[in-house]
């Protein structure tokens, strides 16, 4: 490995590429922002490394990208083929025969591969593995070309029970392969090899959906970088937040599906680990939704699948970030039973709040900020209005909340934050109490622009122990790019009994599966310190569908076995079950369904001083007067700061606003915040 | 008790309902049967201390118990005032389908939250349990004509006294069931999520007040109030009648009416059903409890931002007679009732489209096709695969119907195909769209399913079968077509064979080898078909969903 590199993280957003350089060296972080090109990415990635000087010099690029989460949601994946065992053509479209609400009818399904891009082949394996019907090779190649005519640009095979034994499906891929035009082919064993046909069938075409798309745009880049003559290493972020090489990329890119939201979550939890807050909830609010993620002990929660949309599920090892309908374009109304309600419609950031003044009248939650005074109107976040049109925002809110519930302005507006407020630390809720973890504990962190203005209020809210805002809450992501470690997931449905499993036979499927990973993961490219090689299995009493996630207290050490016994897995589900719910259930049979295993190459730690405030800055160059802010049913002079000038150690009271090109932080009452060494802010309860 | 402000309101109807989400998610999780599990057919909530009415539910819980759990609370309040008695730490449980709505399957427990030594509210968990005894694994016996040929029947009774666990009462449920391992998981199951709501609503209301909770939970009941009234108000008065049919009982090969007069007269609405069938000797009864259950998830459906607490019947008053099979007392059967239910909901959508043509639903496909195969494995262990089916919903104004959708009284998943073969001895050929099975119309209905199953157990498997929609097809409204009917065929040593009773059967014997094939109807359609835009009615073509021959049809029925 090389004795020094030059690093850079690269969040491509929907408005703005933010940059973070790293030198290992001299240990020193450098920041960078260019308009994003939507529909042409590769333009402000470019242009964004520019600005960082010599492109050629640089020794890795890592990227967090939302190219794929875009063509999940906007629909604009390639044309793909699916090619399936015989009576089960339809397993994308059937589903799990769920609706997209649970009351109300109406509403229909697209699928992404249309019926007459799916085809079956003759072929059958059972549950237990058997082979009843070997696979027709001559059908498979007859499929492709019908496929290929019909204009399909990826191949996805799914065969029933592959994950058993994915012989049939190899076989088809190696026939499929050699007349298929482009390498966009994958069977479902290589993708996810899990019981469940359809969230199995579902990821692996949605990776064919992504292959192309995924592909173009990361040869655009290259390309762009090759005239720049770069020679260092490209890497992009996965959405179980580590970093994965471009050329695993393209094999998976359903593993980008949350590349962006991941950097962010593994940056907040290194900048928060690195201050002393190794518990925290991260806090995004973005303009239509929040975003919360739990990390304990450092380690951000993992999700085995998420659904991109209805009947869209993907089913990849994924950070766990919960989704509300809450943003600051959130529109606030009452119903027609009386109650308030905030969302979960959006003026989003286009015709976005009426203080924007593009053609909405209906009041938002960044409206009710702004007449409060947390928002200041003359010096907009983002920088391309001028200014907010108070007078316009207050109007609405009269009018739409306060006349139907009988209140004031300000006191409409303070209770549009506080139905907001209850709404964010509901979600904050759902991923730490309702999943046994004490609030009294975590630390939120806030990151991207609009997250602060509430962070405060959540603290009382859900009895969280802190706040910490990161100096810079708008370059989280890409910080995160360069922070994250380099990760390779794999898993295989084993389907053992606990009481007669051969511990032989299972630790040489480890050994197996820790080797392969580690080998991903080895060669990438990248200086680590160490590659972690850890163990889990899905586990459940026999009978139950569900299963627990039960770690195992074992690692893998070169081809030594992992040490693995019968007790050791008892022991570890039953701490884990007992977790999950209040009774064990002896005398059951216990089952080993899956075999998760993850390589994770660790990173140097970043040396986060680097971002701290320069020790020139005085607490009294940061002030910048007052002005009033509503808090808790009155106007309070609240004291105004310029965030980025406060020195280590500044400590400021509430009611208080610190002000900051790309966020605003809030200091309610009763709340103090203080600049560490690092140049976070902590917000705490006043002692 | 001014205590109440529009912002804590706001802020605790959230929260209230997030503690019965929590409940309802711990119980999937930890359930053992699919019914449970991957279908989700269970509810929690919390329920009125002297009414027993619905204060608080889940967002997910299953439709049909929203509207049942009331009953249910009631009948255990209605004991413990006869002299059962309450203390704290008691649990009931019970199954009696009259008092308390559906079927023996839906074991109810409740619990109270007791507050400073008074019953602050009750909460309630309810399961589908995979069998109860009875002449047919499963329960769903579609020839009984008593209560006690589907399962076993357990009134009120404390499976906990003061917190401690009643072990004969366990004693007697293991014992009257073929599956009690995976009865004795649920049980553990419901009472993880009783457990988890006592401690969360106590929290809750440690937090907010007991006078400011009970203050929000009456202001979230009148608001529900308000809402269904604006609705109601909203609609032309009038009486608008509408009639669908059963295909018979399973014992008496006779159609049964369900004849609705709905009137509007300014905020309130009535449900008339009296001029329905008179109770049938077959398993097709309802309780009335049911059937005010059901009419509420009609209700739901249509009126979709109403909330889910017992607040929104106030306006609505029911007619509904013990001299009809909707109205029915012990020892009628009603293992079936959810063939009932489906097609009453559809009659309540078919009355309101008469009433509102603009908001107007096709019928979903309308029956549970409860399917059970069972047999024994080598080693001498009985199996017993029970499921329920998907089909097409109906054409609406927005949208053509979903395919292969749950039906409207469940949000139900259907456990994989890979689930099914990994753990019964069967192996599915067909798991697919069903073409043609959609009724024509402007925005046609969403397809039905097929699904062909081949029995691979050396000692083959007992059929049994209870569904419907195999004489009277699912209707269009707006000039929209009916859909395919419900078709059941199996493989004998003398051909294929299909059930007397269309699609009720039991007693049916596969051989290792030989298939059954279940082929189930699609939703209605909305709209006059000759206004169907030419590029759909190519894509339906295209996707072999709509053979050429089919789409002639339709067009020529619209011209004419």
């Amino acid at each position: 490995m090389s004795p020094h590199r030059t690093l850079v993280g690269v969040d491509v957003g929907g408005t703005f590429t933010d940059l973070a350089f790293f030198d290992e060296a001299t240990r020193s972080f450098r920041t960078a922002k260019a308009p994003s090109n939507r529909g042409d990415e590769a333009v402000g990635f470019i242009e964004g490394l520019k600005r960082l000087g010599s492109i050629a010099g640089l020794g890795a690029i890592i990227h967090g990208t939302t190219v794929g989460t875009n063509a999940l949601l906007e629909r604009k994946g390639a044309r793909i083929g699916l090619i399936t065992t015989p009576g089960f053509r339809d397993a994308l479209e059937m589903r799990r025969r769920d609706r997209p609400h649970t009351w109300g009818l109406w509403g229909d399904f697209t699928p992404i591969a249309s019926r007459e891009m799916r085809l079956e082949v003759p072929e059958r394996t059972l549950a237990d593995g058997t082979i009843r019907t070997a696979v027709d090779l001559a059908a498979v190649e007859a499929a492709c070309r019908r496929l290929l005519d019909a204009g399909a640009e990826a191949l996805a095979i799914v065969f029933i029970n592959a994950y058993a034994n994915p012989a049939n499906e190899r076989a088809a891929y190696d026939a499929a392969r050699a007349v298929w035009p482009n390498p966009h082919v994958a069977h479902s064993a290589q993708i996810l090899p899990e019981i469940r046909e359809f969230e199995r069938t579902s990821t692996t075409a949605l990776n064919a959906y992504l292959q192309p798309v995924v592909a173009s745009y990361l040869t655009r880049l290259e390309a762009g970088l090759e005239a720049e003559a770069f020679s260092g290493s490209f890497h992009i972020v996965q959405s179980n937040g580590g970093v994965m090489s471009t050329a695993t990329a393209r094999k998976f890119p359903v593993r980008t599906a949350l590349s962006g939201p991941a950097a962010g979550v593994i940056a907040a939890a290194a900048i928060a680990g690195a201050a002393g807050y190794p518990d925290i909830v991260t806090a995004d609010l973005g303009g239509t939704s929040f975003d919360v993620s739990l990390v304990a002990g450092g380690e951000a929660s993992l999700a085995a699948q998420t659904t991109i949309d209805f009947g869209m599920v993907v089913r990849t090892p994924m950070i766990e970030i919960t989704t509300i309908g809450a943003g600051g374009g959130s529109i606030a109304h009452v119903d027609a039973g009386g109650m308030l309600a905030v969302g979960p419609e959006s003026a989003g950031s286009r015709p976005g709040p009426v203080a924007y003044g593009q053609g909405n009248t209906r009041p938002t939650l960044t409206d009710a900020n702004i007449v409060l005074g947390r928002i200041n109107a003359d010096k907009p976040i983002g920088g391309k209005l001028a200014r907010l049109d108070v007078e316009a925002a207050r109007a609405a809110i009269l009018k739409s909340i306060g006349e139907p519930l009988g209140l004031g302005a300000e006191a409409a507006a303070e209770a549009v934050i506080h139905v907001a407020n209850a709404r964010m630390a509901g979600a904050i809720r759902l991923v730490s109490i309702e999943r046994g973890h004490d609030p009294a504990r975590f630390t939120a962190v806030p990151f991207g622009g609009g997250g602060a203005l509430h962070v405060g209020a959540l603290i009382r809210d859900v009895g969280l122990r802190s706040a910490l805002v990161p100096r810079y809450p708008g370059i989280t992501s890409a910080l995160g790019c360069i922070m994250a470690d380099i990760r390779h997931d794999q898993v295989m449905t084993v389907n053992l009994m606990l009481d007669s499993v051969d511990a032989g036979a299972l630790d040489a499927r480890m050994i197996e599966a820790g080797q392969q990973a580690h080998a991903v993961v080895a060669t990438s490219g990248l200086s680590m310190e160490r590659i972690d090689i850890t163990y889990e299995l899905d586990m459940h009493y026999q009978g139950q569908t569900h299963t627990v996630a039960v770690p195992l207290p074992v690692t893998l050490a070169g081809t030594a076995s992992t040490g693995i016994s019968p007790a050791i897995i008892r022991k570890a589900f039953e701490r884990a079950y007992a977790e999950a719910f209040s009774r064990l259930l002896p005398g059951i049979p216990v089952r080993i369904v899956n075999l998760r295993t993850a390589a994770i190459g660790r990173r140097p730690p970043f040396d986060l001083k680097a971002l701290a405030p320069s020790a020139d800055s005085t607490r009294e160059a940061a002030q910048r007067g007052s002005r009033k802010v509503w808090f808790d049913g009155g106007w309070h002079q609240a004291s105004i700061w310029d965030r980025l000038a406060l020195p280590v150690d500044a400590e400021v009271e509430g009611p208080a606003i610190l002000e900051q090109p790309d966020a605003t932080t809030v200091i309610d009452p009763g709340l103090s915040a203080r600049v560490d060494a690092f140049g976070n802010l902590i917000v705490e309860r006043c002692r | 008790m001014s205590a109440l402000d529009p912002v804590t309101f706001a802020i605790l109807a959230g929260r209230l309902e997030q503690v019965a989400d929590e409940m309802d998610a711990t119980l999937y999780r930890s359930a053992f049967n699919p019914i449970i599990a991957e279908a989700r057919d269970a509810c929690h909530g919390l329920y009125h201390a002297t009414t027993g009415a619905t204060l608080v539910q889940g967002a997910k819980g299953l439709p049909i118990f929203v509207g049942a759990m009331a009953f249910a609370v009631k009948a255990v309040i209605d004991k413990v005032a006869e002299g059962a008695g309450i203390e704290p730490g008691d649990t009931f449980i019970f199954n009696d389908p009259y008092a308390g709505g559906t079927h023996l399957n839906d074991f109810r427990l409740v619990r109270p939250l007791i507050r400073q030594g008074r019953i602050f509210a009750w909460l309630a968990s309810v399961g589908h349990w995979l069998d109860i005894g009875g002449n047919v694994p499963g329960g769903y016996n579609p020839q009984a004509t008593e209560c006690f040929q589907e399962g076993v029947l357990i009134p009120p009774v404390k499976l906990f006294r003061a917190g401690v666990l009643q072990q004969d009462i366990v004693d007697i449920l293991q014992a009257n069931t073929r599956l009690p391992r995976s009865n004795w998981g649920d049980l553990n199951g419901q009472l993880n999520a009783l457990d988890l709501g006592e401690k969360r609503f106590h929290a809750l209301i440690d937090e907010y007040g007991d006078d400011v909770v009970t203050a929000a939970l009456d202001a979230a009941s009148a608001r529900a109030d308000a809402l269904m009234r604006q609705n109601i108000a909203a609609l032309p008065d009038g009486r608008y009648s509408f009639e669908d049919y059963l295909d018979n009982d399973g014992i008496v090969d006779e159609r049964l009416t369900i004849a609705l007069d709905l009137t509007i007269a300014g905020d309130t609405m009535t449900l008339d059903f009296s001029r329905s069938s008179p109770p049938c000797r077959g398993p097709v009864n309802i309780a009335r409890s049911t059937a005010v259950a059901c009419c509420y998830v009609a209700l739901k459906h249509v009126f979709t931002a109403v909330p889910a607490n017992a607040g929104c019947l106030n306006p609505i008053s029911f007619d509904i007679p013990e001299t009809t099979f909707l109205g029915v007392s012990a020892p009628r059967p009603v293992a079936g009732y959810t063939e009932t239910i489906l097609r009453m909901i559809g009659v309540v959508f078919g009355a309101l489209a008469k009433a509102d043509p603009a908001r107007a639903t096709a019928a979903p496909f309308g029956t549970i096709n409860a399917l059970s195969i069972a047999g024994h494995r080598p080693g001498g262990e009985r199996w017993v695969m029970f499921s329920f089916f998907g089909g097409g919903l109906g054409g609406n104004p927005l949208s053509d119907g979903l395919n292969h959708a749950n039906n409207p009284i469940s949000t139900a998943t259907i456990p994989p195909a890979e689930i099914l073969e990994a753990s019964y001895p069967v192996m599915f050929t067909q798991w697919a769209l069903r073409p043609d099975s959609a009724g024509a119309g402007e925005h046609r209905g969403g397809f039905g399913a097929v699904y062909e199953i081949e029995i691979l157990s050396p000692g083959g498997a007992d059929i049994s079968l209870l569904g419907e929609r195999g004489r009277y097809a699912p209707f269009g409204v707006g000039g929209g077509g009916p859909a395919a009917l419900n078709t059941f065929t199996w493989d004998s040593d003398d051909g294929p064979r299909t059930a007397p009773m269309a699609s009720k059967v039991t007693g049916v014997r596969l051989k290792q080898g030989q298939r059954l094939r279940l082929e189930t109807p699609g939703g209605g359609g909305w709209g006059d078909p000759a206004r169907r835009s030419p590029d759909a009615i190519a894509r339906d073509i295209r996707q072999e969903l709509v053979s050429p021959g089919a789409a002639a049809t339709m067009t020529k029925v619209s011209a004419a």
